[in-house]
Order: structure tokens, then sequence, then C-alpha cells
């Protein structure tokens, strides 16, 4: 299988090259008009069939390095360091991605299968379509060398084929380690597809802006799944690590939240060229520098250049990317100086209180929010090479520099809607304006009166202050988009005589875009809530004996028992804790520690309780060698489930707005 | 009935209110005395590798966080301020134990350079979009299209290519 494995990869090369080769020299032809021994439409065809066979030959690699996790195969070395004979089925597809090789093979499949369906769906605009086929298959070719040459994953074992394999990091044995690197390189490979497009659309002079509804939908479900990716990510590490918390400021998270950054800038964007016809060069650059992002993201980890506990080891692929990224780079910048008349704005934003204006600055902060955090993940090599000493950039660098963008950004949310278009007066400003801040004090003066307030054991506190003014500002954001609501369906419950759930929803089905946008943005703010709600995290650490007790918050843990248990993967030691809220017994909770046979590595497995109000997060620490006895950390987290309810409806949201909105015969017949 | 504009003096005065009332909430509480130990080992890093914030480091028998915090413990113990009790962490263990960079010397850029590049950013940005704002002079009527039929090409193909918009 190993043998088929590398062939499979190497025919993918070679259609590949012959995609990038057949369609350049073919839309090249078409350009110049040149004559020439082959019709210039038939050759691209030929390029774009190579394209659809690559894709096949790329899928023939990924099923055989299932194939061979599945048997055992362990001459293969990749197999061998990252699969064990007792390791679960669901587990033995994660192996896919738990090393270097495999997930560069999944990047090049997923890379493939985006490539696939947009060949397939070539007669939407064909020359548009071959420009981005081409370009899609160039970056193919650097993956599929990666592949062939740097990092092999049918590389045979040297010397006597092992028994058994090393085993899966344990920290990848947990249910949403299936979906959530997936989830990531969906979002990730996927910004190649809008970024092609971008690049072709300037190559060929496309006119209009046809281009960017065809990546639309291309665009927001990439953006849906880095989102769930990352948010995945946040909740793996909330429920694996153990630490409490669910967002560590780690180069990898940094490397994921940049491309994530200015994809939402591109989709905000985006919307202002389709509406305006201005923001064009703006638009380019930005998909430039998503797609140049997640290639980033790729190079600081796998070539060392950061220290992350989420990176491989370093490895010869770095100058792969660094490569790869000049090249990129350097097409990015001649194609834009040699078409750059193209790119004129036909209008321009006329005053700094306009809808226009506030697009333009929630796009500058957005870029401002990727700039510091990767600005905070190379200050340390940047920090070495001009004085000599690493230092560390850590969450307190990052809480006080990043939180306040993240807070204007916030701001900016509910400001943007409340703008009109083009330019605006004192008055108005005043009309819409009243009620947000009204509730912005209100909320402020409540969070207080409940004891959210800015200070800790006394002295102030930076974090609490920022998550007053979170919560006070998304209390604000919220009221903004309700009135968006409240108004458009008062309008129409009026004028149809529909009840107001029905005008919402007739009102949301006729501007999906825009509603579904709202809705996100809700969600954007509930996220943010729930964040505040760290700031008031509090924990507890006890060695607990049998019918000893802890508490924290309105819980009461009592140890009621400490067991082992053993299966073929793992042996796992567990505490049992009754939980008790007001003197009653609520509900059991046991926290585990397994140890992973195979990779003789522990693994913590938090117990989480989660109501609206908190989550009570319990952690098995170990024993104490001294007596035996288990030490037990539990946390009370604030807010924590809010995050996540805010991400369903970021998803929910996003799907609304990629509905189609209704026709305007629909519309009217919608209505008695 | 009272005027608009009555009604706005009121509000400003019902907001101007407010402030006051939140201030004198955030000064009441600040006269009490701070956890200097929690927010110590909140900007240090465990030196184990694990390259967790010290005070959340969770390893049962980590060779490094419990001789970590138990110096904390003693310098505070000590009457050192915390600059000197930052001092000596990342004098024994290297500048990486601290968990930011310091206010000092190369590691001031750090924390400028971003508030920096904002307002850069911000003040460019307001000064183009009043640029913009301004009425066209003859450069600006150049830099735009003059001609009358490529500007209606263009609005019909935004009218036939675009919906509607989204915003």
């Amino acid at each position: 299988m190993a043998a088929f494995g590398s062939l499979a990869l190497l025919i993918a090369l070679a259609l590949a090259a012959y995609n990038l080769l057949a369609g350049t020299v073919a839309l090249r032809l078409l350009a110049t008009g040149q004559p020439a021994p082959i019709q210039p439409e038939r050759l691209a065809d030929t390029a774009r069939r190579a394209g659809i066979a690559g894709f096949v030959a790329v899928t023939a690699a990924a099923f055989a390095l299932i194939w061979s996790v599945f048997t055992n195969d362990f001459s293969i070395t990749y197999i061998m360091e990252h699969s064990n004979r007792a390791l679960p089925a669901a587990y033995k597809f994660s192996a896919l991605w738990s090393g270097q090789e495999g997930s560069l093979l999944l990047w090049a499949w997923l890379l493939g299968m985006y490539g696939f369906v947009l060949r397939l769906t070539h007669k939407s605009d064909v020359t548009l379509y071959a420009y981005a086929g081409t370009i899609m298959a160039g970056i193919q070719v650097f993956f599929l060398a990666v592949l062939n040459f740097a990092a092999p994953p049918f590389a045979l074992y040297q010397g006597v084929i092992p028994d058994d394999g090393n085993g899966l990091n344990p920290l990848l044995q947990y249910p949403e380690m299936v979906i959530h690197p997936p989830m990531l390189y969906l979002g990730y490979v996927g910004f190649s597809v809008p970024f092609a497009f971008a690049l072709g659309a300037l190559m060929m002079r496309y006119p209009g802006e046809k281009w960017i509804k065809i990546t639309r939908a291309w665009t927001m479900v990439t953006w849906l799944f880095l989102t769930c990716g990352i948010f995945l990510g946040m909740h793996w590490a909330y429920a694996v690590l153990g630490w409490g918390g669910y967002w560590g400021w780690d180069p990898v998270e940094n490397a994921s939240v940049m491309p994530w950054l200015t994809g939402t800038a591109f989709l905000h964007s985006v919307m202002m060229q389709e509406k305006k016809g201005i923001m064009k060069s703006w638009n380019v650059w930005l998909i430039f520098s998503t797609f140049l992002l997640t290639l980033l993201g790729t190079l600081l980890t796998r070539a060392g250049l950061v220290s992350s506990v989420h990176a491989f080891a370093e490895s010869s692929i770095g100058s792969w990317f660094v490569t790869f990224m000049v090249i990129v780079l350097a097409v990015c910048i001649f194609t834009f100086i040699l078409q750059r008349s193209h790119l004129k704005s036909e209008q321009r934003v006329e005053s700094l209180v306009s809808r226009e204006s506030s697009f333009l600055f929630n796009n500058l902060v957005l870029l401002m929010a990727c700039f510091v955090i990767l600005w905070g993940t190379l200050f340390p090599v940047l920090s070495e090479y001009v004085q000599g000493t690493k230092v560390t950039v850590g969450a307190p660098w990052y809480n006080r520099v990043a939180v306040p963008i993240g807070i204007f950004l916030l701001f900016l949310t509910g400001v943007g809607p409340l703008l009109p278009w083009r330019a605006t007066s004192f008055r108005a400003i005043r009309r819409n304006f009243v009620l947000p801040v009204i509730v912005f004090w209100a909320t402020v003066v409540v969070c207080l009166a409940v004891g959210v307030a800015p200070w800790k054991d006394g002295a102030f506190d930076t974090g609490n202050f920022y998550a007053l003014v979170a919560i006070s500002t998304a209390a604000t954001v919220f009221t903004a988009i309700l009135s968006e609501f409240v108004r458009g369906a008062g309008v129409i419950a009026r004028q149809s005589g529909r009840n107001f759930l029905a005008a919402t929803w007739l009102l949301t089905r006729r501007n999906t875009r825009r509603y579904g946008g709202y809705i996100v943005h809700i969600g954007v703010v509930i996220v943010v809530v729930g964040l505040a709600g760290s700031a008031f995290n509090r924990n507890v650490e006890s060695e607990l004996a049998l019918h000893d007790k802890i508490s924290v918050g309105p819980y009461t843990l009592e140890c009621v028992g400490f067991t082992q248990d053993s299966n073929l993967n793992y042996n796992s030691e567990y505490a049992l804790l009754d939980v008790y809220k007001n003197g009653k017994k609520s509900f059991q909770m046991s926290p585990e520690k397994r140890v992973y046979l195979a990779s003789e590595q522990p693994q913590t497995m938090v117990a989480i309780h989660s109501v609206p109000a908190w989550d009570l997060y319990v952690v098995y620490e170990g024993t104490n060698p001294d007596t035996g006895q288990p030490i037990i950390k539990a946390f009370l987290n604030p807010l924590v489930g809010w995050i996540w309810f805010g991400v369903a409806l970021m998803v929910f949201g996003t799907l609304v707005a990629l509905i189609p909105s209704l026709k305007p015969t629909a519309q009217k017949g919608a209505h008695p | 009935m009272r005027s608009a504009r009555a009604r706005f003096t009121f509000l400003i005065k019902g907001v101007q209110a407010l402030t006051l009332a939140v201030a004198v909430c955030f000064s009441l509480g600040a006269t009490d005395a701070g956890s200097r130990f929690t927010n110590l080992n909140h900007r240090l890093m465990c030196t184990c590798g694990c390259a967790e914030i010290l005070g959340e480091c969770n390893h049962v028998g980590c060779p490094s966080s419990g001789q970590e915090l138990t110096e904390l413990k003693a310098g505070i113990a000590a009457g050192k301020s915390d600059q000197e009790i930052l001092a000596s962490f990342a004098a024994k263990y290297g500048a990486t134990v601290l968990a930011a960079p310091t206010g000092h010397g190369f590691d001031l850029v750090a924390w400028i350079a971003p508030f920096a590049v904002f307002a850069a950013a911000l003040l460019g940005t307001i000064l183009l979009i009043r640029r913009w704002g301004k009425p066209r002079g003859k450069m600006e009527s150049a830099a735009r299209s003059s001609d009358p039929a490529t500007d209606a090409l263009r609005e019909k193909i935004r009218r036939e290519t675009g919906d509607d918009g989204g915003i």
C-alpha cells in the first residue's frame, strides 16, 4: 500500500503540473489571440480534466494512508509513529492529521476537493473558472511537491519493523479532535478559492463584480469552517488541557485566528465593492493577505520559528514554505501593479460619520487586531534577533493590547448599522444613539449592582474593568441590532397585518445576507459576554481523602470514592465526587486521569457541569505520591456556556446569510 | 409637552449623573488591600516547559512551579516590591520567565508598536476620508472615469451581476 500511495502522489503531482502548464498556455493564447496548433479552449479543457483526475489521485493517496492505519501497517514510518493496534477506529482517522506528513496530505486532498467542485461548476463562467482552476493547480503543485520530496507520508521504516506503533498523541484522543482539525483545514484551504478567483479576475481584468458574487458562497462557507474550527479548538483546549481556560495565545492558536480576522474584514468590505464600487484594491489585498496568512501560520509552526505546545518539530519544509510565500507574494504584487488601473474606485467615502466609513474603520480595526496578534507572535523572534535574548509574549500582554482593540471592534459592530449611507446629521445620530447610550450606562449600573465591578480583592483590576466595559458595550450593540429588527419588522407588520414574529421572519427572508449578518453579530455579542466572564473565574485545589469536602461558589464537592480502570488503550484513575448545592445533593462528577499505554503519556479528562450562569469544572490532577490520595482542582467559570451558544448563533446566522433572499416576485406572492 | 431641546438637555444631565454615580462606585472599591500573590503568579511563567502561566500550571509533581511559587511567597513576605520580585525571577530564570515583555529597553517596543501603528492607521484613514469628502478638484475628477458611456456600462454590469447588496 505504501508503493500505491507514493505512486498516487506522484501521478497527482504530474497531473497538477500539467493542469498548471496547459492552463497557463491556454489562457495566454486566449488573451493574446495568437495562432496555435491546438485550440486554446480545448487545451484549457484538458487542463481542467487533469485537475479533476488529480483529485482522484490525491484521494487514492489519502485512502492508502487510512487503509494503512486500519491495517496496522507499521512498515510505514508515519503509521508507526502515529498509531497503534489498540487505537479506537474513530481515532485511526485522526492519525491522518496527527503528524506533519499526514496533515499536508489532508491539505492537498481538501485543496483537490475544492478544485474538483470548482472545475465541475465551470460553466458559470468558463474563462474565469479556467484562471481560478489554473491558479489552484499552482498551489496544488506546491503541496504535492512537498509531499513527494520533503515530507513523504509513505516513507518506509528503516530497521526491524516493530510489532506495535507508538500510538496517537493522547491530546488528540478526544471526540472533538476528530472534527476540529478537518474543520480548521477546510477553512485554511478554502481561502485558496477566493484567492484564486481574485487573482484570476485581476489577471483577466474581469469586468464588473461578478467574481465576488461567484466567490461569495465560497468565502462565507470557508469562513464558517474556520470559525467552527477555531471554536472547536477552544472547546477542546477547555475540556482536555485541564487548566480551566480555552485560549492561551499559543502561536498555533494565533496562526488560526489571523486569517480569520482578515477573512472577516474581506467579508465586510467586499459588500462595499458590490454596492458602491469602492475599496477594490483593498479587497484584493485582503484576500491575498488572508491566503498568505494561512501559509504564514503553517510556516511559523513548522519551521520552528516560534515555539508552541502544538507545533511539530522543526523540519526542512519551512524553507519550502518561505520560497512558496515569496513566489505567491511576487505574483500578487506583479499582477496588482500591472492591472491596478482596473481597480479604480467608482465612488468615494464622503463623510467620516457614515455607513461607508464605519465599514472602513471596521476593516481597519480587524486588520489592527491581526497585526497585534502577528506582532505578539513574532516579537520573541525579533527580540532574540535585536537584543540576543528571547522574551515571552503571553496572556498578560495580549490582554492589555488586544482586548481594548476587540472592545472597540465590538463597539463598531453596533455603531455601523445605526449610521446612514453617505453622510449624516447630528440630529440623526442623536435619534439613533439615544437608546444604545442609555442601555450602556444602565448596564454599567446593573453590573456594578450585581458585583461585576472593576476591582478584585479590593484593588483596581484591568481584567475586571475590561469585563465591565465589554459586557456594557455588548448590551449596547445587542440593543442596536435588535432595534434594526424591530424597526424593519414593525414596518412589515403594519403594512401586511402579520404578527411581529412572522414579520421578522419575512424581513429576514427578504434580505438574508443583511439579517443573517446581524444574527452573526448577535452571536459575537454573546461570545464576548462569555469571554468577559473569565475575569471572574474562581478555583480551589485540595487533596481529598474519602468524605473530605471542598467548596467553590455555591457548590460543595464530597469525595465518595476513587478508583482505577484499564483497557487495551489506557489505564485510568478517577475520583467520584458528590456535588451538593445549597445543602442538597444535586449530581455526581468523575474527573479522570489516563495514562496511554502505547505512548506512556498522561491525559486529563475534565468533568464539566455546565449551566447558563457558569461551569463547574473539575480536574483530577493525580495522586499525592506520599498519601496516595487524589488531588482535585475545582473551578467555577462564569458564562462559559455563552461562548458555545454564541458560536452556534454565529453558525446559524451564516447559514441564514447563505440562503438566497426572496426575489421581488416571490415577495409579492408572500403578501396577502 | 417639552421641546426636543429640553428633552436632549435632560438626557445629557441624566448621562452626567450616571457617569458621576459610576465614578463614585469605582472609587469606593479601590481602597481595599489587594492580593499580590495571585497577581504576580499570573505575570510569571512556569519554567518546566509546559508554557503555562505559573498560577495556572496544573501538573502534579511539576519540578518548577512549586519552587517558583515558594520563592514568590518568600519575596512578598520579605517586603520586596513587584518590580524587585519580577527582576529577581528574570535574573534567576532568564527573561522568558516573565509572561510579558518589560517596560524597559527594546521590550518597550512590544507595547508601543501596536498602539503607534493603530494611531497612525486611524489618523491616515480619517485624513483620507476628509480629503475624499472635499469637493472634487480637477485631478480627482480626472482620476475618476469621465466617460459617461463607461460609467453607464459599469452601472449596468453591477445591476446585472449584483443582488440586493446585502447591507
